[in-house]
């Protein structure tokens, strides 16, 4: 199936009609907005990961400083989550929705509505990097309250999330329902179906989100509250957060259910066993946030087990993803020649220059990550087990597997096709594009292992602690056992920025290269082996609503209870960039022994 | 759906059910279990430690930017063999409190106080570091417990 530059012209030119009537315009425009949703997160992305080295570096104290270039560690850490947590996978789940609505439905995306998303994305963007970048906002990504940021940090990220949303309820839901009636008797498309419910679900958490955004931290960044209720944030808070993980967790599995089959050679295993994963992470990945409070006091560990029970029972449309992929890849394998009980694995296309199939790449290097990923994140969720390793490096290794892994490298090589889709140009540097995914997930790998020893021995995440534990004229803190697992942790996450700059290069080629031939958005969309008709799995909405039943069950006593909570007053004297002042001196003295 | 892929999927869950058990087994027989809410308790501005009975002790503690008040600064002294119930809560921002080689693994919650009870079998120093991001000063954030 493919979508040539005439059809995006035809397509652009219905909704400039509609809208602004200016077609020549708005026919670069769509192409525009698809193409800048992509770079611009990337350009952002490259300050991330330099920062990430910064952090590993002086986690491992190869370098002692508190700040680098003027950045703080804590504000590049803040710089670090913000951007690579937050504005590139969101960036990219709306780019890759847009694409993937726009080639499986072939209706037009109004240009007035992307413009208009497009605006709120990256002027809410602008106005956060401001903050962080100057100083206002060293709140780490998941800004706690009661530290108190400027208000542009909030209010940038509000209108990052509302632009975000707006594709979703303006173009892809009237879609879909023109469409269904075009289409009365089919299904919708499953890749389709995928993009729906992760932003059903994006949508379902912004809620709260949007709740403690607006009315705790804005009016005491404002200065107009003087007492806020932290643990009811953090509730709120995690209400979100959780979910946030599928939220960038499904655009790689949409990939992994409709592409990867293809590229190996076959077709997917099972599409509805597909739809059935889908909507089970619709239906389990929000009541679970207490997993991340398990350590606190203030909520029952009663509703805390409940919330762990979700947690286990959400494992399971990742081990049916996993089933079916492995099966997909398996049936390609066959096509491809394979043979045997295990060693058709060496029939897949893990370096091949043909065509599309260098995606396979990252892929593949993504699963392999993601396999450590699943495991440590069962341990994590594990209840009791999270007494262990809550807050320590542990947990820096598991999400660099998962976020870092699966996800960073299926969007880093999605964005790198989009591109030549969009601009007409085959992919430069090919054996560049190539080495990159497997350098990422070797560097991880490495990271992962030492991050776990050194999380196990005690090493707090979110520190710099070579300026402290690590250092060793430091008589009281010196943690001299954590020393070498910490230069093991360094060295992998210098080989994933060497692969990295690999990708750099591949990249910024295709983007300077010239068009051969007229942009056109094109999938490689396997077809189904086993096809079955399930009513269970076509429609959302009984799903929806189970959905809701299930987060008010989970969600209603735990907010009660951190509602009743205390109440703290006077709290802008934690204004994040007031900390900013206080010099290392002061620190220093105040953290001596009597 | 077909034979293999439901057997994996029966699979999946009774792992996953295996999981759960062994969690609840933990947290209720082995009494492994999680801070829970202490509807009673009182917020409390000042640390300090307790003699509750033979060899049992409660310790308040006030984290606050960059510090314990234990009653005194960082520092506690405990018996060996001490049975413990720490009692943390903050004075300023969110901070963490892990005593390294123990599953005391709390965070401090201005508004809220959080409870773990721990017991001292061996001798020797115990870091207590604060893993929750708490500004600045915070990787110089640690204390100690000594056991003799
Ligand atoms: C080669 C690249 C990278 C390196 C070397 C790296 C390294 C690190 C390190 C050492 C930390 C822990 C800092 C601390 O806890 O004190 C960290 C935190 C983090 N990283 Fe990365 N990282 C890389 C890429 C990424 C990517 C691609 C993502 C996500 C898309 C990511 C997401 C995060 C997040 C969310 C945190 C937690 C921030 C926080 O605790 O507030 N990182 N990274
Ligand atoms: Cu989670
Ligand atoms: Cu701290």
């Amino acid at each position: 199936m493919q979508i040539t530059g005439d059809y995006l012209k035809s397509v652009a030119v219905g909704s400039a009609q509609d809208r602004s009537g200016d077609a020549a315009q708005a026919t670069g425009a769509i192409r525009f907005i698809l193409l800048s949703e992509l770079i611009v997160p990337f350009l952002l992305l490259i300050l991330g990961v330099l920062l990430g080295l910064y952090q590993v570096l002086a986690r491992a104290g190869i370098i002692r400083s508190a700040e680098i270039f003027g950045i703080n560690y804590y504000q590049g850490l803040t710089l670090h989550g913000v951007i690579n947590a937050i504005v590139f996978t969101t960036f990219f789940a709306v780019a890759f929705g847009n694409a993937i609505m726009l080639h499986q439905l072939k209706r037009p995306l109004k240009v007035g509505v992307q413009w208009a998303s497009w605006l709120l994305m990256v002027g809410g963007t602008l106005m956060a990097a401001w903050a962080m970048l100057t100083g206002r906002a060293t709140v780490l990504y998941t800004f706690y309250l009661p530290m108190v940021a400027h208000w542009t940090f909030y209010v940038g990220a509000t209108l990052l999330l509302i632009g975000s949303i707006l594709p979703y309820f303006l173009d892809w839901i009237p879609n879909t329902l023109a469409w269904r009636r075009e289409n009365p008797n089919a299904k919708p498309p499953l890749a389709v179906l995928g993009n729906l419910v992760n932003f059903t679900l994006w949508f379902l958490i912004i809620l709260p989100l949007a709740t403690t955004v607006l009315f705790q931290m804005l009016p005491l960044s404002l200065g107009l509250a003087s007492e806020v209720n932290p643990l009811l944030s953090r509730t709120l808070f995690w209400f979100f957060g959780h979910a946030l993980v599928y939220f960038w967790l499904l655009p790689s599995y949409i990939m992994l259910y409709t592409m990867l089959p293809k590229l190996a050679g076959g077709k997917l295993y099972s599409d509805p066993a597909a739809r059935l994963a889908f909507l089970l992470f619709l239906l389990f990945s929000i009541p679970v946030g207490l997993h991340h409070q398990y350590t606190e006091g203030g909520l029952s560990s009663g509703w805390k087990l409940w919330h762990a029970f979700l947690t286990f029972m959400v494992a399971l449309p990742s081990f049916i993803t996993a089933f079916t992929v492995a099966a997909s890849l398996e049936h390609g394998a066959r096509q491809n020649g394979g043979q045997g009980l295990f060693s058709w694995w060496s029939k897949l296309p893990y370096w091949s220059r043909e065509g599309d199939k260098w995606l396979f790449a990252y892929f593949i290097s993504g699963l392999i990550l993601f396999l450590f990923g699943g495991i440590t994140g069962i341990i994590n969720a594990s209840y009791n087990l999270n007494l262990v390793v809550h807050n320590t490096a542990w947990i820096v290794g598991h999400f660099h597997t998962t976020v870092g892994g699966l996800v960073t490298l299926s969007f880093l090589g999605m964005t790198l096709y989009l591109i030549a889709c969009l601009r007409g140009v085959d992919v430069k540097a090919k054996p560049f594009a190539l080495a990159a995914p497997y350098l990422w997930m070797l560097g991880f790998v490495i990271f992962e292992v030492a991050l776990s020893i050194t999380g196990l021995q005690g090493a707090p995440r979110r520190s710099n602690i070579g300026i402290s534990y690590l250092d060793p004229s430091n008589e009281l803190l010196y943690r001299g056992d954590w020393l070498f697992w910490s230069h093991v942790g360094a060295l992998g996450g210098a080989i994933a920025v060497v692969g990295f700059l690999a990708y750099v290069v591949s990249l910024v080629g295709t983007l300077f290269a010239k068009p051969v031939r007229a942009p056109a958005i094109d999938f490689p969309i396997a077809d189904a082996l086993h096809d079955t008709p399930t009513p269970l799995v076509v429609n959302l909405r009984p799903w929806v609503t189970a959905t809701l039943a299930l987060i008010a069950i989970s969600y209603t006593y735990p907010v009660y209870e951190s509602m009743t909570r205390g109440v703290i007053t006077k709290v802008p004297g934690y204004q994040s960039h007031e900390n900013n002042l206080v010099p290392q001196q002061t620190l220093r003295e105040q953290t001596k022994l009597p | 759906m077909d034979r293999f892929e439901k057997r994996a999927m029966a699979l999946a869950l009774s792992l996953v059910m295996m999981f759960f058990g062994l969690v609840v087994y933990a947290a209720k027989g082995l009494q492994a279990d999680l801070p829970t809410c202490l509807p009673n308790a009182r917020l409390f501005e000042r640390g300090r430690v307790v003699e509750i009975g033979p060899n049992r002790y409660q310790v308040d503690v006030v984290a606050y930017m960059w510090g314990f008040d234990m009653g005194t600064v960082n520092q506690i002294k405990l018996p060996r063999g001490a049975v413990v119930d720490f009692y943390i809560t903050s004075r300023d921002v969110m901070h963490g409190y892990h005593i390294d080689k123990t599953l005391v693994n709390l965070m401090a919650i201005p508004g809220a106080v959080t409870y773990s009870r721990v017991k001292f079998d061996r001798a020797g120093e115990y870091q207590i570091i604060c893993h929750e991001y708490c500004g600045l000063g915070h990787q110089n954030m640690a204390g100690q417990v000594i056991v003799e």
